[in-house]
């Protein structure tokens, strides 16, 4: 085909693709939950231009209040899962920690928490006072108070017997410059342990696929190994998240539209327990989509990388943390992967997510 | 891990590489096709296209089930799940395939009892707990899972269940890959063919491609260096100047295929005179319904379903980029009114597929991607 008529097609793509997504959809469906593109047009399309406002904008994980000469972060999250209780970990600790870890890889220190309960009639206390436990041992062990709270209780029925809202503050770090547009080639990207166990965990502990294998939610507070961060790397430290619903695909894939540079990965320094991968492998789905909920990425500047990575495995949770990848020029806006085989593969958004709700 | 590790050894993928390009003459370009989704998939997660010269090019083949549903099945499967009666199961990844007015997930969220099954199995479970639903399985596959459906159906029938239906859209390997064939401008090489469906119907129905139309085919197994030996064993019979039918998948293929699988579909099954494939048309004898002995259990007759067509497109060219005649950017409807989010054709609707491929990563889906050194 002509030269000229591919060009012209892949700029109209181009153009396409830089264009403010609309939400054109009559209902929502289950893929506007899935955490990939129908999740970021919803956003993207109907939330973001109607509460537009320059806090809300960049999207991050925590939103950052000017407040006198220091920054409030402030990230809320709401926690739906079946089964309430699984290996690992339980919704209570689930959202105690994932509304904490939102706020530290964003940079701030964790101080409190709000706490809304939507509980289905006939839930038993039993049940209940397991989860008030859960999220009270959480709370300690991350150092936050459950400063604020409700409770609602609806008819049989309309809830998977408890639903959990946690909103979190927390104080900025002022030495911290945090964002996509912080990163620069040549970066490298950490992670903090084993990829997928979360998700996995859920998936197996449902029971519909009658597989039987030992895998633990990795539910855990990811302060302690952002301190370890902090210290070791200081400015060089360029961007963290935690890579929860669409796993590390979708993280990496946001930070590559966001810096507009390249990210490079390496299949073989992916951690991932055999456990995980066998049961991936069967299901036909790929870890570096599933769901954690104790990991940290980390967008490190290349000469402090090595002993970023050292801190990170000093720390309980961090034993297992490799340097997975780093930040290139080309191909912009784009996630590649070195295969173990050999070769490279693209690793794309997910467009939707054709397995059961998991976190 | 233990029977992965062993397939993903890149060493080994390195030596059979070098011997590929050792084979590969200078100045010929080899098109070699492969008909099945789950090879396309293999392909793409451990970019084999790096491992073979610039000469070997791999055009992916029209063999994912749900991709070449054509828009009018998945209307009729909407309509019978819209049904208050009914409690409409299917595979996950049946969900997200488009008809003319949404998919099955948003007919889900209009208020469809729409199940999600791993096996036609826990349909049929759904159905012996739920006596006073009607229970619908929306069928789709090739040989792969037509076996499981027939077995299903036929526990069903001993069991007397009667409020269980099957909405059959089981399609054949054999007709599409022919239809190929038959036309004038192909542009292929050799075939590499099908291995789950092949552990059904074995080797000896490809023989036609070697023996009317000379092509070589090798049926291959799923995992990367099963790809890369079959992709060798091509390129010496290319080389040796044989055309034959080889069976790379010696460890699950077995010549004869699965007997007491062809049994159980020869009793649920017969073959529809004609059935429509999205992007490729009517093809005759491509797809089987059930059989008059399992009429009790056929959907389409219980609820009557319109069998209304509803055309793909004209601009619609999957056919061409099939074959290997046009690229995606070249189809008159590519990235206007055939996108991933509003798919027309079978080979935008799965992220494999090649149209849906070029959209998302350009160019660099067809070449290979050059990023620097290793570490």
């Amino acid at each position: 085909m002509s030269e000229g008529r591919e060009q012209r097609v892949l700029e109209e793509l181009e153009r396409n693709r830089r264009r403010p997504p609309k939400f054109t959809a009559q209902r929502i469906d289950m893929s506007h939950g899935a955490g990939g593109k129908a999740t970021h047009k919803l956003i993207e399309g109907l939330l973001l231009p109607a509460f537009d406002n320059p806090v809300l904008a960049p999207l991050s994980d925590a939103a950052m209040l000017p407040f006198g000469d220091a920054h409030i972060a402030m990230s809320t999250d709401s926690y739906v899962v079946r089964p309430l209780v699984f290996p690992g970990g339980s919704i209570g600790e689930l959202a105690v920690n994932g509304t904490v870890n939102d706020l530290a890889v964003s940079g701030a220190t964790p101080l409190a928490l709000s706490a809304a309960l939507i509980v289905e009639e006939g839930l038993t206390t039993e049940a209940l006072t397991h989860e008030i436990e859960a999220m009270a041992a959480a709370a300690r062990n991350a150092v936050v108070s459950i400063a604020t709270g409700d409770t609602k209780v609806v008819e049989r029925g309309k809830a998977d017997g408890l639903y959990i809202t946690t909103t979190g503050v927390g104080v900025a770090d002022p030495e911290l410059n945090l964002s996509a547009a912080a990163v620069r080639p040549g970066d490298k990207i950490l992670c903090s342990g084993t990829l997928g166990d979360h998700g996995a965990a859920i998936l197996i502990a449902r029971g519909d696929l009658e597989l039987e294998a030992e895998v633990l939610s990795d539910t855990r507070p990811l302060t302690p190994l952002v301190r370890a961060l902090k210290e070791t790397a200081g400015s060089g430290l360029r961007f963290m998240r935690d890579p929860t619903r669409g796993g590390v695909g979708t993280v990496l894939n946001e930070l590559a539209r966001d810096s507009e540079y390249g990210v490079v990965l390496w299949e073989d320094r992916l951690p991932i327990r055999d456990v995980v991968h066998g049961a991936c492998e069967i299901l036909g789905i790929d870890p570096i989509y599933v769901a954690n909920e104790g990991k940290l990425l980390a967008v490190v500047a290349p000469e402090m990388a090595d002993a970023a990575l050292e801190a990170l495995r000093g720390v309980e949770g961090g034993e297992e943390a490799e340097i997975i990848g780093e930040v290139r020029e080309e191909p912009e806006r784009m996630v590649l992967m070195h295969t173990r085989f050999g070769g490279t593969r693209m690793i794309d958004m997910l467009v939707g997510d054709p397995l059961p709700r998991i976190c | 891990m233990k029977y992965v590790d062993e397939f993903r050894n890149a060493d080994l993928a390195r030596a059979v590489s070098a011997e590929i390009s050792a084979l590969a003459e200078p100045g010929r370009h080899y098109k070699i096709m492969e008909v099945c989704g789950g090879h396309t998939h293999t392909i793409y997660r451990h970019g084999i296209k790096d491992l073979l010269p610039d000469q070997v090019e791999l055009v992916h083949g029209p063999g994912c089930p749900v991709c070449v549903l054509p828009m009018g099945r998945v209307d009729e499967g909407i309509s019978i799940a819209e049904r208050p009666e009914v409690i409409f199961t299917c595979f996950g990844d049946m969900m997200r395939v488009p008809g003319s007015r949404g998919n099955l997930l948003e007919v889900k969220a209009e208020g469809a009892d729409i199940r999600m099954v791993y096996s036609p199995l826990d349909a049929l479970r759904i159905a012996r707990e739920n006596p006073d639903r009607e229970v619908v399985f929306y069928a789709i596959g090739f040989e792969t899972t037509a076996p499981s459906t027939a077995l299903t159906l036929q526990r069903a029938k001993k069991e007397d269940i009667e409020n269980f239906t099957v909405f059959c859209n089981h399609v054949t390997i054999v007709p599409p890959v022919r239809a190929l064939l038959d036309s004038p401008d192909l542009r292929l090489d050799a075939f590499i063919g099908p291995g789950h469906v092949s552990t059904v119907i074995g080797c000896r129905p490809y023989e036609f491609m070697p023996a009317d139309y000379g092509k070589p085919c090798v049926v291959a197994g799923f995992e990367p260096l099963d790809l890369m030996q079959s992709i060798l064993m091509l390129m010496r019979q290319l080389d040796e100047g044989r055309c034959e039918v080889e069976n790379q998948y010696g460890r699950a293929v077995l010549w004869e295929g699965n007997l007491q699988a062809l049994k159980a579909m020869s009793e649920v099954f017969e073959l529809r005179p004609y059935f429509e494939w999205r992007g490729l048309g009517f093809i005759a004898q491509s797809a089987l319904k059930l059989s008059a002995s399992y009429a009790d259990f056929d959907a389409e007759l219980r609820y009557s379903t319109p069998g209304v067509r509803v055309a793909d497109p004209k601009a619609c060219q999957c056919g061409e980029v099939l074959k290997g005649v046009l690229k995606p950017p070249e189809c008159k409807v590519f990235g206007t009114a055939c996108t991933p989010e509003r798919p027309l054709g079978a080979l935008m609707v799965s992220s494999e597929g090649a149209c849906a491929a070029y959209y998302n990563f350009g160019r660099k889906s067809f070449e290979k991607v050059e990023i620097g050194s290793r570490r």
